[in-house]
């Protein structure tokens, strides 16, 4: 099984393995999620109906307003958060949210990273470096 | 980053846990961000509602809180964004007593804090309006982008911990919006037909932001001939902020930072992406069809300033709303007490609305609260309220506010 490593800008939080949820769509708590049942519930949304509890996410970018930043702590504190942020581009609501919460984001990547991750795949955060390390779901290339 | 000696004691814990807590959350950022050094603000926005904190962020809160007075008092003056809750209207909107009771212990927190319980979205018209240059930390899209493209002052969005970090040690890492190659405009529109409402100011704003990739990605728009009021930049800011994620516009001959394109574009402006009537019209269409029931009518999203409230109460004025449908109207408690005094409050009551302060729809529970009351169509002038609520299980229509008020009054759209 080869490993594929992509390198981000340096990020925020503590190194973190898990299986990736990846969408060429956009993120936001407020606008987007169901926090009580843990999945994506906007309508028009790539993910609705996935549940994104422990999931390393990847998505594009940040959208919408500001309520991230305190949702990633409340959703954390009740296990029911994504395991890390992995995005194109993040905005100051993620960053804020990721540091508040003790939660990995990494960002600003020289590829798009929505295009080169499957969901299923097993992915390591390591925001000190800003690498992702990703290994295919078994059966892949 | 580099801190100075202030901000090195800072981190060192010499002016107490929270001031702590609040530097090192900002170096975080700033690191994450390459910003260079802090730069001093002058006023803090906070967005802090219980639905976002919830019991998780209001025990964080008291924990920050319960420390001497000395440490734990913000250092710039602050001010709150619309709360989850008004403790005199929850009751009637079928919502539960242990908001109510989170709601109160964030109070608490807050004012022992030394924060002020403005509960509003729109304090650039109502409590302190930023002036031109003014660093600021300003934790709402909405008021952000105002701030920083009508006002010309200059903030990030500080996001609820963000802001309220900045409230405690009276600065905000340097970046973005704060430097002025972080306000360059990256795409550019021109605009062939003025809008007409304040849901087409809003129509506006989300085509622009449905474009925008990024929250780095700053939009000149061309083609506004002679100034829009305040609400219609409200309303255009909002949803700009909320379908892109944008903190900043210019607007050429309009804001005051874009008297040309040259002004606000390095190097030759990119080509124009042309906006028109049609475009406008797509955007309204994107959102549920008007032909069908209305439970809700929700007028927030901003909250109302006083003209809003007084248009609206003129177009209510002597109906009623309709017995299967509710009308809700949200403002500051300003603008409330305004509306009391004058008579507005009155009017709008006696026809079957329910007028709300300090809160705003989305920020209210609104999932458990549409539940509760059967609420799934609902409808809003507001361009911003549409892109958020579809999430918390709604079917949102777009309309003006005539139309609003006729739908709340028919019980159903298009009639």
């Amino acid at each position: 099984m080869s490993e594929r490593r992509y390198q981000g800008h340096a990020g925020v939080g503590a190194t973190v393995t898990g299986t990736a949820l990846v969408a060429a769509d956009d993120f936001s708590a407020r606008y987007d999620l169901d926090r009580i049942k843990g999945v994506f519930s906007r309508p028009a949304h790539m993910l609705r109906g996935e549940s994104y509890v422990g999931r390393i996410l990847v998505l594009n970018t940040a959208k919408g307003g500001v309520a991230t930043a305190w949702m990633l702590y409340e959703m954390a504190a009740r296990k029911m958060a994504p395991a890390a942020l992995v995005l194109n581009t993040a905005n100051p609501i993620m960053a804020q949210g990721a540091a508040f919460a003790g939660m990995a984001l990494i960002d600003r990547f020289d590829t798009d990273i929505t295009a080169v991750i499957e969901s299923g795949d097993e992915a390591t955060v390591d925001p000190a470096s800003g690498l992702v390390m990703v290994r295919p779901r078994d059966g892949g290339s | 980053m580099h801190l100075n000696d202030e901000e090195k004691a800072m981190l060192a814990g010499a002016m107490g846990e929270p001031v702590r807590w609040a530097v090192e959350q900002q170096i975080t950022v700033g690191q994450f961000f390459d910003a260079e050094d802090f730069v001093g603000v002058s006023q803090v926005h906070l967005m802090a509602d219980t639905e976002s904190l919830g019991e998780a962020g209001v025990a964080f809160l008291e924990r920050l809180s319960g420390v001497s007075e000395t440490e734990r008092r913000v250092r710039v003056p602050t001010v709150t964004d619309p709360r989850g809750i008004d403790f005199t209207a929850y009751k009637r909107l079928k919502q539960e007593d242990s908001w109510a009771a989170l709601e109160r212990r964030a109070i608490d927190a807050f004012t022992a804090m030394g924060i002020l319980m403005t509960d509003t979205c729109i304090n650039y018209q109502t409590i302190l309006p930023p002036t031109f240059g003014e660093h600021v930390a300003f934790g709402d899209t909405g008021s952000t982008i105002y701030a920083n493209s009508v006002c010309g002052a200059r903030s990030n969005f500080e996001g609820g911990p963000a802001a309220l970090a900045a409230a405690l040690t009276g600065r905000v890492p340097r970046y973005g919006c704060h430097l002025d190659r972080g306000r360059r405009a990256g795409m550019r529109f021109t605009v062939s037909d003025r809008p007409r409402t304040l849901s087409d100011w809003g129509a506006l704003g989300g085509v622009v932001g449905r474009h925008c990739g990024s929250y780095w990605t700053i939009p000149a728009i061309e083609g506004i001939e002679g100034a829009p009021t305040s609400d219609e930049l409200k309303h255009f800011g909002a949803a700009l902020a909320s379908y892109g994620s944008v903190p900043l516009f210019h607007m050429t001959g309009v804001t005051p930072e874009a008297p040309d394109l040259p002004s606000v574009c390095d190097g030759t402006p990119p080509e124009p992406v042309v906006l028109d009537r049609g475009d406008v019209e797509a955007f309204y269409d994107s959102f549920a069809s008007h032909d069908d029931k209305v439970d809700v009518v929700v007028f927030a999203a901003p909250q109302l300033s006083l003209i809003e409230m007084q248009t609206l109460a003129g177009l209510i004025e002597g109906r009623r709303v309709h017995a299967e449908c509710a009308l809700l109207v949200a403002t500051s408690p300003e603008i409330k007490a305004a509306c009391d005094r004058m008579g507005l409050t009155g009017t709008l009551e006696a026809a079957g609305a329910v007028v709300l302060e300090g809160v705003c729809f989305y920020q209210m529970y609104a999932r458990e609260t549409g539940i509760a009351n059967g609420w799934t169509r609902l409808m809003s002038n507001s361009a911003k309220l549409v892109n958020i609520i579809a999430g918390y299980g709604y079917e949102p229509m777009l309309a003006t506010m005539e139309q609003c008020v006729d739908a709340a009054v028919a019980g159903r759209a298009g009639s």
